[in-house]
């Protein structure tokens, strides 16, 4: 027993690897100095060791013999040979040495806190630049002066298309139309969720500029509405709860 | 210790020596010699074949590069090993650099584990003890051991004050050191 009972428990967790941090700084600065606890610790490391020894299994397979057999081989034996010169000449070497041991120390111990910063740090960017990315798509979907193009096979005139992107679990839903027919005055289009059963239900208002173009952005809907089709009708520009005959425009899911 | 091996086996100290000037038929006959010893510990500890092979590797691998930092004055060859691969093991369980290094390592045992009949004598006198102890104590002992938990970790764990963690696993492993004891 060493006689340095308030470090007794701390060396056993210290032999196990378990003591972090100032108990442990503490600790080591206290093992410099006393060999009765430098001693203990041995005995605790070989107590560990009859542990050990109590996980008795399988034998390794041979390929393990082999594999470390083949290594030895190739590795080039570094012999210790006495060094005769004069020690002075290394000094530049040595203190070198000793700033790089610094630096590592410094390194362990800071490590771990910069590791969670780093993770943090990578975590947050991340999110940024999905953040970034989502408004860069939303700009570009809804800007005023973008310039819409629908490509058909010539000489065809363009006709009148729509195309809704509708994600269920959020209940968003982004609707973009090309090539509409202008309306009658007082009148709008509006775009109908007709859900696999249910009433169809009103998924925006909308009215095509000059060229026909039209946006809706996540109108208000319920999530979770299993979507049939999308359709669209002619209705007064104050809305309507039910669609008014004919359907003009409608589509299922790709 | 030499005297408890049978003739004509070279001791460990012996092989260590002999695999220091870069005998490579040494390092196999402490391969043949500890593998089992080696793997086992590290197969427990990784529950892995795959993580134990290379463990088992890197910790021979080790003691051909520098076998130096055993120090046959101070124990034996085959507790140093059982703990040098019980920390590399649990440095790769937790997935990081290896925290301990292999010259600070000294177990000092009391019974001889240099022979296999006195390794198979001590390895049932240490499963019998295992077994007579407190459920609470053996777990918080191997919890500590093989899955390389802290005793913080034990005590979030098991909802256990962290002085008593503490106090189990010290008085579990003098538990085996004492049952040694002549």
């Amino acid at each position: 027993m060493s006689g340095h009972e308030q470090f007794a428990e701390d060396l056993a967790l210290y032999a196990l690897g378990g003591l972090q941090g100032e108990e442990r700084a503490v600790l080591e600065k206290h093992l410099e100095e006393c060999s009765a606890c430098r001693q203990e610790l041995q005995q605790l490391q070989g107590d560990m060791a009859l542990l050990a020894l109590s996980a008795s299994g399988p034998a390794p397979p041979q390929r393990a013999r082999q594999r470390l057999m083949r290594a030895i081989a190739q590795e080039p034996r570094m012999k210790a040979v006495p060094q005769r010169r004069p020690w002075w000449p290394a000094a530049p070497y040595l203190a070198a040495a000793a700033l790089a041991l610094a630096a590592v120390l410094f390194w362990k111990r800071n490590d771990e806190l910069q590791g969670r910063v780093a993770e943090l740090e990578r975590q947050s960017s991340q999110q940024q630049s999905a953040i970034e990315e989502a408004k860069q798509v939303l700009a570009t979907l809804t800007a005023p002066d973008a310039m819409r193009v629908t490509l058909v096979a010539a000489p065809a005139r363009p006709q009148p298309q729509g195309k809704a992107i509708y994600v269920r679990n959020r209940g968003s839903l982004i609707f973009l139309a090309s090539n509409m027919e202008p309306l009658p005055p007082a009148k709008a289009y509006e775009l109908w969720l007709i859900p696999m059963s249910g009433a169809p239900i009103p998924a925006g208002m909308f009215k095509p500029d000059a060229q026909g173009s039209a946006t809706v952005v996540n109108p208000p809907l319920p999530s979770g509405v299993e979507a049939k089709t999308f359709a669209i009708t002619v209705e007064p520009e104050s809305g309507s709860s039910t669609p008014t005959m004919p359907i003009v425009m409608v589509g299922a899911g790709e | 210790m030499p005297s408890a091996e049978p003739k004509g086996i070279s001791p460990d100290s012996a092989l260590v020596a002999a695999v220091h000037a870069g005998d490579e038929s040494a390092m196999a006959q402490l391969y043949d010699r500890y593998a089992s010893i080696v793997y086992s510990v590290a197969l427990r500890v990784l529950a892995d074949t795959g993580a134990a092979e290379d463990v088992l590797q890197e910790v021979f691998l080790q003691l051909w590069r520098n076998p130096g930092a055993f120090d046959a004055g101070r124990g034996n060859l085959a507790p140093w090993l059982a703990v040098i691969t019980r920390n590399r093991a649990i440095d790769c369980l937790r997935k990081r650099r290896p925290e301990t290094d292999i010259e600070d390592v000294i177990a000092a045992v009391e019974p001889d584990l240099a022979g296999e009949a006195e390794r198979a004598g001590a390895l049932q006198k240490i499963r019998g003890l295992l077994g007579s102890m407190p459920a609470a104590q053996r777990s918080a002992l191997e919890m500590a051991f093989f899955e390389g938990l802290t005793h913080t970790e034990i005590s979030a764990k098991t909802g256990e004050p962290l002085g008593t963690i503490k106090t189990r696993i010290r008085a579990g492993l003098l538990m085996l050191r004492k049952a040694f004891q002549t």
